[in-house]
């Protein structure tokens, strides 16, 4: 029991934010698992009471309340709409953090996150070795959507519609770029991300594309990292700081006026977890402080900055949005990446729900594949119910999850990033 | 609790829908109210009304109290469980039954949420108008027991206004039915009228039958702006006393004003002492008569500004200043009461007084907005429970803010229940003799005295 009682200890550490929660209980108007199960365990106010029984040494099965904090997408929905303001996103990533030290990390993640994530090379060479030979495992079952499935039975995989590992990724295609600020007069870092890079490079194609139509100058680095929010999130924070140092190495050797990606999950990260969640050497904070200020949704940027404004529409393409929890809650950006369908000449049509989750939430799609189809099956209807033919986003891991459930359904809806959209337009428009 | 029964309940609601962990078993051992939790044994689900009924008889036969609980969003600490009692959880329930157009009613199971009921009436073109502040997350189930009311209540009535009848389990797990799917019906004890309130004392809720009206087909909404709380609440009285019923009716005072205004910045007068946001509704001759007239009493009590929506967007502005003063107030302490306490409308000037002075006192910050056209205020206390002096304070606040409700012939509460919270201040409104009545009735229709046990009498 000494053990439990210092675990309450590190959750007592919590207590000015876990007091906060007035346990109103109108976070289960709006929680996606929750929508599913119906279980107070799973929604916000629950895993708040159980954080604070932990730290009141009221309850003893320390396991069993990882086991349900980890029942989360982590969407953040539940704190953009909290009434008492709970910042419920740092709670949770400490809990884990508090957690994860206390249970340790699993063989798996470590061997992923320490072993993988926190040596970007070996990371490149694995997925390398994997595009080339994952067409013995798996069997296309979508040309449009790009999605395949496994030959046989794979554990990890189980029965997933998933897009491949691109043939070659962006980081063979732009190993790096250095260009001057063009006729905008202005500079920008582009932060790839990993899916980005290895599955969908052609994401980061357009949008290099549109920037250099655009007369912005890039600075793209070798080498760059993960974000670090699959480690942070499973409360590894070592590997977190690890990979934000690293990445704070390769982009201060450059000059720009904003850091942009293309993965909502990423600008969040870099904008909102770097700066707070950050325990690596102190002398790093200013400068993490200035990146993080400059960072930006694509979007956001050509909206905001480059005045990127709607054209009548100028194709047949009929398209819907799904805003990726991480700009809608996170970060509060909805109306620019609309502006940007629009600004493609596309005909916009509004889902219903297009602000609830897709239901991937990075590992909880692995550890709760169920759960995950579950949500993303409501979302592929409510996609579907749209009447529309492609599906545009601002993150890849929602196009991930999204491809697995519109591919199940045989939608024969395309599903595109946004900036896909409008570096089409501007090929179009020669 | 035993394997044994355990393994009962399991065989009623199926194994899915059993909760032994102690992790789940803690998730449901509080509710909204500023109140200790108490640990249950035992979480079920039942999703049959047979499934309910045969739990309740396993509940009696074995003496375990049982609490049913729906979106535990009480604030009376009416859906706290008993120590080591059984939680019986509706959204298992959750199934709209019917939607008669002909005759303008509705058969739910309790567990359906208030919010998504009011939107499936709308779609058909129908009204269901109590919206209780949790409408988004509470039960119909919750609604009846609690009795709940919301900001309609001054022109459309509160919950008990909309239930026709209630079918319901006895401890014996018979089904009792009471009401009827008629505008009028006197067949036998009114059953369903001593069911709505009960707080899950007197028996469990299988199927509710709800009334619709037809929707109002106009509304028109403004904000008037005062320089004293005093000529707020004169002009409140005026409205009702020029035979004007608005369908809602509320007051914030200039606290609660700026906490909005600093939260929303849409705009509020921080320097008023006083808001009314009001809105009639109607037939469209009926509305544009009643907002002129509206109008010209606000101005003749002393209104400094007054703003008419000319649109659904303005509507909106105003209305968002409303549903933003709980979020707002709450964001600013650690703990926040929220109480209650209810007078005669003609009594709001004397309550709101009464609530300033408590407020000094006391040493505490009140922030006070509500119903004012029903005479339900909400003076919200914000403090930090862990500050041991300052909860005593606020303990002896509440004591005050009751006594002077009651002395001026009001109520201990209008909308949120005496569950646990307020139990002890039941004979103040009452007397003993009430309450002896209360205990005997209950006594006799649940002997072992395990339907939701300390809840209202004690």
């Amino acid at each position: 029991m000494a053990n439990l009682q210092k675990l309450a200890q590190l959750f007592k550490e919590l207590d000015d934010q876990l007091v906060s929660c007035m346990r109103c209980g109108m976070c289960q108007a709006v929680c996606p698992v929750f929508a599913q199960t119906g279980r107070e365990a799973d929604v916000t106010r629950g895993k708040l009471a159980l954080l604070d029984g932990l730290a009141r040494e009221m309850l003893a099965d320390a396991a069993g309340v990882n086991e349900k904090l980890n029942r989360c997408l982590m969407c953040g929905t539940c704190q953009a709409n909290c009434p008492s303001g709970v910042k419920i996103m740092d709670i949770f990533l400490k809990a884990r953090a508090i957690m994860t030290g206390y249970f340790g990390l699993s063989k798996t993640k470590q061997a992923i996150f320490r072993g993988m994530l926190a040596n970007p090379r070996l990371f490149n060479a694995l997925t390398g070795m994997g595009a080339i030979f994952q067409g013995l495992f798996t069997k296309k079952v979508d040309d449009m959507l790009g999605s395949s499935c496994a030959r046989f039975n794979a554990p990890l995989v189980g029965d997933r519609h998933f897009n491949t590992l691109a043939a070659t990724p962006l980081r063979k295609i732009v190993p790096e770029l250095d260009t001057p600020a063009g006729a905008s007069g202005i500079r920008v870092a582009f932060f790839t991300g990993c899916v980005i890079d290895k599955i969908f490079p052609h994401v980061g194609e357009a949008a290099l594309q549109v920037l250099e139509q655009k007369g912005v100058g890039v600075f793209l680095p070798s080498n760059q990292a993960c974000c670090g929010i699959p480690a942070l999130s499973s409360g590894d924070g070592e590997t977190f700081d690890k990979l934000v140092a690293m990445n704070l190495q390769r982009f201060t050797t450059g000059e720009f006026d904003y850091l942009l990606t293309t993965c909502a999950t990423c600008t969040s990260t870099i904008k909102e977890l770097w700066p707070r969640m950050f325990k690596g050497d102190p002398a790093h904070s200013i400068a993490i402080k200035v990146l993080a200020d400059k960072t930006m949704d694509i979007s956001q940027f050509l909206v905001d900055i480059l005045g990127v404004k709607e054209v009548p529409v100028a194709n047949g393409r009929k398209v819907t949005y799904h805003d990726p929890c991480h700009l809608k809650n996170s970060l509060g950006i909805t109306a620019q990446p609309r502006t940007m369908i629009k600004a493609a000449g596309c005909t916009f049509k509004e889902m219903q729900e297009a602000g609830s989750c897709c239901g991937c939430g990075g590992s909880f799609n692995v550890a709760h594949y169920d759960l995950s189809k579950k949500i993303g099956s409501r979302k592929a209807e409510n996609i579907i119910d749209s009447g529309t033919d492609t599906l545009a986003t601002s993150c890849p891991a929602c196009m991930l999850h999204i491809t697995d459930m519109l591919s199940r359904k045989k939608a024969g809806i395309e599903v595109k990033h946004v900036i896909e959209l409008y570096a089409d337009s501007m090929k179009n428009q020669g | 609790m035993n394997d044994s029964i355990i393994k009962e309940f399991a065989a009623i609601v199926g194994d899915e829908n059993v909760m032994a962990s102690e992790t789940d078993r803690h998730t449901y051992s509080y509710d909204a109210a500023v109140l200790d939790s108490a640990m249950p044994s035992l979480v079920v689900r039942p999703d049959t009304s047979e499934a309910l009924g045969k739990t309740v008889k396993l509940c009696n036969d074995n003496g375990l109290p049982l609490t049913v609980r729906g979106a535990g969003t009480n604030l009376s600490g009416g859906t706290i469980p008993h120590p080591g009692g059984v939680v019986v959880l509706t959204n298992g329930l959750n199934r709209i039954l019917e939607i008669n157009q002909e005759d303008l009613y509705a058969v739910v199971e309790p567990g359906v949420i208030t919010a998504k009921f009011a939107a499936a009436a709308a779609a058909c073109g129908l009204f269901y108008p109590p919206d209780p502040g949790s409408q988004t997350v509470s039960t119909l189930g919750g609604n009846v027991a609690e009795n709940a009311g919301g900001l309609r209540g001054l022109k459309y009535g509160v919950t008990k206004d909309y239930v026709m009848g209630v079918d319901f389990w006895d401890v014996n797990g018979n089904l009792i039915k009471t009401g009827s799917r008629t505008v009028k019906c006197v067949s036998g004890y009114n059953l369903a009228g001593l069911m709505v309130g009960s707080e899950g004392t007197l028996g469990v809720f299988d199927k509710l039958i709800l009334k619709l009206i037809p929707p109002p087909k106009a509304s028109k909404s403004m904000m008037a702006i005062f320089s004293s709380m005093k000529a707020a609440s004169e002009t409140v009285s005026a409205i009702i006393a020029a035979r004007i019923i608005p369908a809602t009716l509320e007051i914030m005072d200039n606290f609660t004003i700026r906490t909005v205004e600093n939260f929303r910045h849409a705009g509020l007068p921080t320097e008023a002492a006083a808001l009314l946001l009001i809105e009639v509704d109607g037939h469209p001759g009926q509305v544009a008569e009643e907002a002129a007239l509206v109008e010209q009493i606000c101005r003749e009590h002393g209104a400094s500004e007054l703003k008419v929506a000319r649109d659904a967007a303005e509507r909106d502005v105003i209305w968002q200043a409303r549903r933003d003063a709980l979020p707002a107030l709450a964001k600013l302490k650690p703990t926040c009461v929220l109480e209650d306490a209810t007078v005669p409308r003609s009594k709001i000037p004397a309550m709101i007084q009464a609530l300033e002075d408590i407020s000094r006192e006391f040493k505490l910050t009140i922030g006070t907005f509500g119903h004012a056209g029903d005479g339900n205020l909400h003076p919200t206390i914000l403090t930090d429970r862990r500050d041991e002096q300052e909860w005593q304070r606020v303990e002896k606040a509440i004591d005050e803010i009751f006594k002077r409700a009651l002395e001026l012939g009001g109520t201990l509460s209008g909308e949120h229940g005496i569950g646990l919270a307020k139990a002890k201040y039941l004979v103040l409104e009452t007397n003993r003799g009430t309450l002896d009545y209360c205990r005997r009735m209950k006594s006799v229709l649940d002997p072992k005295n395990i339907l939701n046990p300390g809840k209202i009498i004690g």
